[in-house]
């Protein structure tokens, strides 16, 4: 099976003697409060999916990330995860003692070594990652809601933020991991998604299975931003999809608990790497992967891999152009496997689908399976009779 | 987190014995040179954890619990 990125799956979740002194100690720290991604980073890294980080980034690491998408080892990494101080006052948070990381309800949730406490440009982290400093983009926004400094350091989790959805699909990296191997897969491949799937979807994914053993669906059900699909209702569709249309001992579905950053292609190869650390050996990059409006090119996700050796990847990335059903063909295909132009191709846009299934009108068969449209139209139906 | 070493007693003499025979050898202590014996000796390279460190016992929770969430029969 594929190795973790960096060799080793990372485990931050203290045992024995370490974890009573921690608990004991944590009460009397300093506190910190995690924000809505830091408390998903937080577990991510605690559960290993974020190997090799060991903590929230100190700045070494940041920088180099920023400006060469590696850590400061050389190792690829793209996205800087990090903590920041809250407010003005960072007087309670010094180099070498420790912080308690509490959760929202002001519960003790871990616990962090401050190896550095460092001032960030906050235009150039978004210049840099995001590719643009608009407001209008969300991760832009993001910065703006915090602070000027970030600390960096190991973390301890002794408690794990609380869920209140999807527990039966909560796999953490080592589970996966032996999951795979108890199925007999040793090539999976990864689908990210924060939306319901439709047939241009599961045309890639069903592509990739055929040259893979397992397939891996894995929506993002963190933070996400204003006019998605609730991810209860993304989760029915992809059971119903899976129960229907899919092969039960090839497929698997798992959420994944990170926070979206919508850094289109530096996220890309983001999450191919965590997905590696959940034991997937190839990951499937469609078009504008992981973006928001029109901040990226549709393939800039795909270009983004030309950076780095394959080989310091590791997982395979599966690049995939603009899929559709085509009349003339008679089937799926997508702009690389299809010689007809667009007027035979049935493809909608999503504002379209909303716009059709808050209608109630049924988008058609070739598009999304009559079961997933089903669920969407009664969900857009309740949606427009509350507004 | 588990420690992932374990602490193995033997006796003092042979402890002393085998500082003396890895002397300018390369190895740097003792325990250096008891692991790479033993390692040669049981197979290494099959029980270095290809699992990414889960004991057995771990292993054999993560089934029960992928069975119970009904991922494995």
């Amino acid at each position: 099976m594929i190795k973790a990125h960096g060799g080793k799956l990372i485990n931050r979740v203290p045992e024995g003697k370490e974890r009573e002194a921690l608990e004991e100690l944590a009460p009397g720290l300093p506190k910190i409060h995690l924000n809505e991604r830091e408390l998903r980073d937080f577990e991510m890294i605690a559960i290993g999916a974020f190997s090799p980080l060991e903590g929230f980034m100190t700045e070494d690491d940041y920088l180099a990330v920023l400006d060469l998408k590696r850590l400061a080892k050389g190792l690829p990494w793209t996205i800087p995860v990090t903590l920041a101080v809250k407010g003005d006052d960072d007087s309670a948070y010094n180099e070498g003692e420790k912080v308690a990381l509490v959760g929202p309800e002001d519960e003790i949730l871990g616990v962090m070594q401050i190896e550095q406490k460092y001032h960030f440009d906050k235009i150039a982290e978004a210049e840099k990652v995001l590719l643009t400093n608009d407001d209008a983009h969300p991760g832009v926004a993001y910065l703006g809601t915090i602070g000027d400094k970030y600390l960096g350091g190991p973390i301890w989790m002794l408690h794990r933020p609380k869920h209140h959805s999807f527990e039966n699909y909560r796999l953490d990296p080592k589970e996966t991991r032996v999951l795979f191997k108890a199925k007999g897969w040793d090539t999976i491949v990864a689908f990210q998604t924060r939306n319901p799937i439709h047939r241009a979807h599961e045309y890639l994914q069903k592509c990739a299975l055929e040259v893979t053993d397992g397939l891996l669906i894995h929506p993002l059900v963190g933070q996400t931003q204003k006019g998605d699909i609730p991810a209860d209702i993304r989760m029915e569709c992809y059971t119903l999809l899976l129960e229907h249309y899919y092969p039960k001992t090839r497929t698997a579905l798992s959420i994944f608990p990170a926070a979206m950053r919508y850094a289109g292609p530096r996220e890309a190869v983001f999450h191919a790497l965590v997905r590696k650390n959940y034991g997937c050996s190839h990951f499937i990059v469609g078009r504008d992967h992981a973006g928001v409006g029109s901040y990226y090119g549709t393939y800039d996700a795909h270009y983004i891999f030309l950076e780095f050796d394959r080989y310091e990847i590791d997982i395979t990335p599966m690049f995939f152009d603009h899929s559709f059903f085509c009349r003339r063909c008679g089937n799926m295909g997508s702009s690389k496997t299809c010689p007809h132009d667009s007027s035979d191709h049935v493809f909608l846009s999503g504002t379209k689908v909303r716009e059709m299934l808050s209608e109630g009108i049924m988008p058609p068969s070739e598009f999304t399976r009559p079961e997933v449209a089903e669920l969407l139209m009664s969900y857009y139906t309740k949606e427009k009779e509350t507004a | 987190m588990a420690d992932p070493r374990v602490t193995i007693k033997i006796p003092r003499p042979l402890y002393n014995k085998i500082g003396e025979v890895i002397a300018d050898s390369g190895f740097s202590s003792p325990t250096d040179f008891i692991v790479f014996v033993l390692r040669d000796l049981v197979g290494g390279a099959t029980i270095e954890p290809s699992r990414d460190g889960e004991s057995p016992e771990e292993i054999h929770d993560i089934r029960q619990k992928l069975k119970n969430l009904g991922y494995l029969e």
